[in-house]
């Protein structure tokens, strides 16, 4: 599980910058059965903090909750980025795991 | 939080290893005994300054464990935005499909078209706990987008903060169980 990967694309049309996040995680809610024993369920397991931040400085803060989906497709729009500038989002989940990635804007 | 954690863990790790207690040369007392009383005023602290310098939950690093066991979406609304209940507006756009033959992946999309947007949040009503997602901006445009999973047939609210007002989008989703679009 250590290695779930962040995946970070942007697209610039205009002045408006798409910054999409797929993170490949299961957002388990806690409410599923457990495949192998019925009486049990899958214990809950989903990203609670994600947050992005623009050459350092932090510009969007989200918190999700388990109704996200599985492997989250996670978007915001930004204005005014210039080629070169680093977008950066860390998350973390309910038992403790993080992660991060980085992107430069094209 | 994550320095909280990672205090806790050390300590845990502490208590197991105990076989002999050092005294430490500078206190006097027994070593794992001041690391202990360190790390646990270092914990206390951590929690009493995230709790006096960052009030409102949308700052502070702590992820709003409330506001997303709410049972309710009146209740959910007021424990991400406060008392207030928000106006519709037409100025929020929320882009979701009007049946969603996946309800495990269903797109959405909120666009609000006002200026200085604080937040955006998206709430599905009939959701054993309504908050799906809440953004807060300090710099990116007052746009979000995820993909969500539906319990069944619903309304689906995205609620925006502009310039300290509320304001609100509804679209019905219908969720088709089997996926055959009937």
């Amino acid at each position: 599980m250590a290695d779930i990967q962040t995946k970070i694309r942007t697209k610039t049309q205009g002045d408006m910058t798409d910054v999409l996040v797929l993170i490949d995680h299961p957002m388990e809610t806690g409410q599923r059965p457990d495949p192998k024993d019925k009486d049990k369920k899958v214990p809950a397991h989903y990203i609670q903090k994600l947050n992005f931040s623009l050459n350092g400085k932090e510009i969007a803060s989200t918190d999700l909750g388990p109704a996200v989906s599985k492997d989250p497709l996670i978007g915001i729009k930004l204005k005014g980025v210039k080629p070169g500038d680093k977008i950066k989002v860390t998350w973390s989940d309910n038992q403790g795991q993080s992660g991060n990635g980085e992107a430069t804007a094209g | 939080m994550t320095s909280i954690l990672r205090a806790q863990a050390t300590h845990f790790c502490l208590a197991n290893e105990i076989i002999q207690i050092p005294e430490d040369p500078v206190t006097h007392l027994p070593r794992r005994l001041f690391l202990k009383n360190t790390l646990a005023t270092a914990v206390l602290v951590g929690v009493g300054s995230a709790g006096l310098f960052r009030p409102g939950w949308a700052l502070a690093a702590e992820w709003p464990k409330d506001a997303f066991a709410a049972k309710q979406l009146d209740e959910a609304i007021r424990a991400v935005f406060g008392p207030g209940a928000p106006s519709p507006s037409t100025a929020v756009k929320l882009r979701v499909p009007t049946q969603a033959e996946n309800s495990a992946q269903v797109q959405i999309q909120v666009l609000a078209e006002m200026p200085n947007v604080e937040a955006i949040a998206v709430f599905v009503e009939k959701n054993p706990s309504p908050l799906v997602a809440h953004a807060s901006f300090s710099g990116a445009e007052g746009y979000f987008s995820a993909r969500m999973k539906m319990g069944q047939t619903s309304d689906v609210v995205a609620v925006v903060k502009a310039g300290g007002k509320l304001y609100s989008a509804k679209q019905n989703v219908k969720v088709t169980v089997g996926g055959c679009g009937g």
